[in-house]
């Protein structure tokens, strides 16, 4: 997974929806795919068959941010939510809540869940929509999350343990952090005992 | 062994000889020994390791087969579902480019990848084992310590051959006495979640003790470890004994000469050390018990045969009943049934093969009834072939098919119609399990097979 700038900037889209549940950022019969990416076209799919759905508002195209409701990602653990989200091109999700399995579904794979008081993803929000262009500013440093200027300005902390913060920051997925401990892995291997099986060469 | 280290579980040592690294607040690295790879759960770790251009650390240690998918008839004709045929051939592709041995349909190994490790002997005392399927658990009967995994975690050993685990809680589980006979494997275990319920071994580790499960053999261990899974526990475990060499000896992954000297006295160390504690405990007596099925749609919802649908006593025994068709006092044994299936990771072994043939031997199954008997891979099929069994289950009106997960889940066309009702020797009676709208009731190899005879739900006692 790719290295989290410090700080990001990206152009926002407003989901005015609560709940979101996984089935409905992909739902189920976008799971047959054998593919972990090509999930962008399943994103709110059964929404998106609506005219005039946000996601297909040119105003917000190319938008990484997407401010949304509370409680989003609710129902099943699918990891093909947090795939989706980002194939279509998202980095971070605003919302006053998130549900803990996709939070830790997305803290693993990348993509930023940045948890802040209703109140102020509704001004996010409503920054967006009256300047599409408007930017909204991560800094994982500083852990706070600002958009516009003067009086309208916000800036809002956000949560996040050390550890999670660290490994987005360095860009560190499970694997490469057990990678970088791989001598560990090899002086393990070289005390396994002779007698533990393989698979090859195949016996009979 | 010095003599301070503090007394440890069975689970315990399996899990502490095999700590790759050990760090303050993180989980353990866990080295995996048998990595195991079927078409449903590999497809997207593959693809992840070609977005980072990773590797596949391993390859030795790792083996696929094709299960879910497969139909159980014409198996050499393509696959008709275009998803299933797609997710078959990703998975040849991938352990083509990968250098991954899978056998494919039509193979002398193919079959349940929960069958095949046991089969070939890989699958040994005192290894890790993972493989992105819940009913990993079956492979804890050798004294493994077996467990499933979810699609990113698949990618982690196929790159790492290692997995960040937490240390888990141990259970035992202690069956005490002796089985009375035409009691089985199978119903032991759907006594025993039914004592604890589906969440009771939630988080823990079960080890299987006692009189009882001593007696079991090697195939109806897998059997109750099967369904460990099914009580909520990560994994099942059995100490491996004589009865466990006996079964690994010459088996074509098994160690042998030295190495199987070896490897014995190692194995011979795997067992829970006198004044070791459990985080929890449970007992049950074994000659209490009788043929057991299950009325709801969970597991854990067992009563035996010879009693009634009960009154429920939550809303969910209310749906369960309203969808099950049945209402509190039928005698079970009043219920009728459309299908039989006998096969599944749970009981598609030679062993229940022959239980259930014993059965049918000379007998007709009952008109109306459909009864499919589906061998856990194609090597448990040729021996039943090479025993005659085949030919007992067609002379009794049976159908003899193909190796493969089948009606187990339906993911291929074996699959009940809406309203139809099944005796499965399966693991999972959730709703829908079987083909949308089915029904159906968990029972042993012999309930099963005296159930097609009957047409109602029997045990041969019954006939
Ligand atoms: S037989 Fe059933 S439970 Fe076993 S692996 Fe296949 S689908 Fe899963």
């Amino acid at each position: 997974m790719d290295a989290f700038p410090v700080p990001y900037s990206g152009r926002a889209l407003p989901l005015r929806r609560s709940n979101v549940d996984t089935d409905q950022i992909i739902p189920a019969r976008f799971l047959k795919r054998v593919s972990r990416t090509g999930f962008a076209d399943g994103l709110f799919a059964t929404w998106r068959a609506q005219p005039g759905f946000v996601l297909d508002d040119p105003a917000y195209a190319g938008a990484t941010v997407l401010l949304a409701g509370p409680d989003f990602g609710t129902g099943s653990s699918r990891e093909h939510a947090v795939w989706a989200l980002q194939d279509w091109g998202f980095r971070v999700v605003v919302s006053a809540r998130f549900a803990d399995i996709f939070r830790g579904n997305a803290e693993k794979g990348g993509l930023l869940p940045v948890q802040v008081p209703a109140e102020a993803v509704g001004r996010l929000m409503g920054l967006v929509e009256a300047d599409p262009s408007t930017e909204v500013v991560l800094d994982l440093d500083a852990r706070t999350v600002r958009a516009g200027a003067g009086p309208d300005e916000v800036r809002v902390p956000f949560e996040m343990d050390d550890y999670t913060r660290w490994r987005l920051r360095e860009g560190l997925d499970d694997i490469t952090l057990t990678l970088r401990n791989d001598t560990d892995i090899d002086a393990y291997e070289t005390g396994r005992s002779r007698f533990m099986p393989a698979a090859l060469p195949i016996r009979s | 062994m010095p003599s301070e280290t503090p007394p440890r579980t069975l689970a315990e040592k399996v899990f502490a000889a095999h700590v790759v690294r050990r760090a303050e607040g993180e989980p353990d690295l866990l080295y995996v020994d048998l990595h195991l790879v079927h078409e449903v759960t590999s497809p997207q770790a593959f693809d992840g390791l070609r977005l980072t251009g990773r590797g596949v650390r391993r390859p030795e240690l790792t083996i696929a087969t094709e299960d879910h998918n497969v139909p159980t008839t014409d198996i050499l004709a393509p696959i008709a579902d275009p998803v299933s045929r797609t997710q078959v051939e990703t998975l040849r592709r991938n352990c083509a480019e990968f250098g991954i041995r899978l056998h494919s349909m039509g193979d002398a190994n193919q079959g349940i990848v929960h069958v095949i490790g046991p089969q070939l002997g890989l699958t040994q005392p005192g290894m890790t084992i993972v493989c992105g399927d819940s009913h990993t658990s079956t492979h804890g009967a050798f004294g493994a310590l077996a467990f499933g995994i979810g699609t990113s975690q698949v990618e982690h050993v196929l790159a790492t051959q290692t997995l960040p685990v937490r240390v888990p809680r141990t259970m035992a589980v202690t069956v005490d006495g002796e089985l009375p006979p035409g009691v089985t494997a199978k119903d032991l275990i759907l006594a025993v979640i039914a004592q604890i319920g589906t969440g009771g071994g939630q988080g823990y580790v079960i080890e299987y003790r006692g009189e009882a499960v001593r007696a079991l053999s090697m195939e109806g261990r897998m059997t109750v470890c099967n369904m460990s899974i099914e009580a909520g526990a990560r994994a099942g475990m059995v100490a491996p004994d004589e009865v466990t060499f006996a079964y690994l000896a010459g088996r074509p992954h098994a160690p042998s000469g030295e190495d199987w000297e070896e490897a014995l006295a190692y194995w011979r160390t795997l067992r829970t050390d006198e004044g070791a504690v459990f985080d929890r405990e449970v007992h049950v007596d074994a000659g209490a018990l009788s043929p057991y099925v299950t009325w709801g749609t969970n597991p854990g919802q067992g009563v035996p045969l010879t009693a009634s649908v009960p009154a429920p006593t939550s809303p969910d025994d209310e749906r369960a009943l309203e969808y099950m068709d049945l209402r509190p006092g039928t005698a079970l044994r009043d219920v009728a049934v459309d299908t039989v299936f006998i096969g599944s990771c749970t009981n598609g072994r030679i062993e229940d093969l022959r239980a259930a043939a014993d059965v049918l031997r000379g007998r007709q199954v009952a008109d109306g009834v459909r009864v499919l008997v589906v061998p856990g891979s194609v090597g448990v099929k040729v021996e039943a072939e090479s025993e005659g069994l085949d030919a007992v289950f067609t002379a009794a009106g049976a159908q003899w098919r193909g190796a493969g997960c089948s009606m187990c889940l339906g993911m291929n066309p074996d699959t009940l119609a809406p309203g139809e009702r099944s005796a499965s020797t399966s693991n999972r009676n959730f709703e829908g399990r079987q083909g949308p709208g089915g029904r159906t009731h968990l029972v042993s190899p012999a309930v099963a097979a005296a159930t097609a005879v009957v047409g109602r739900l029997s045990a041969p006692g019954d006939m």
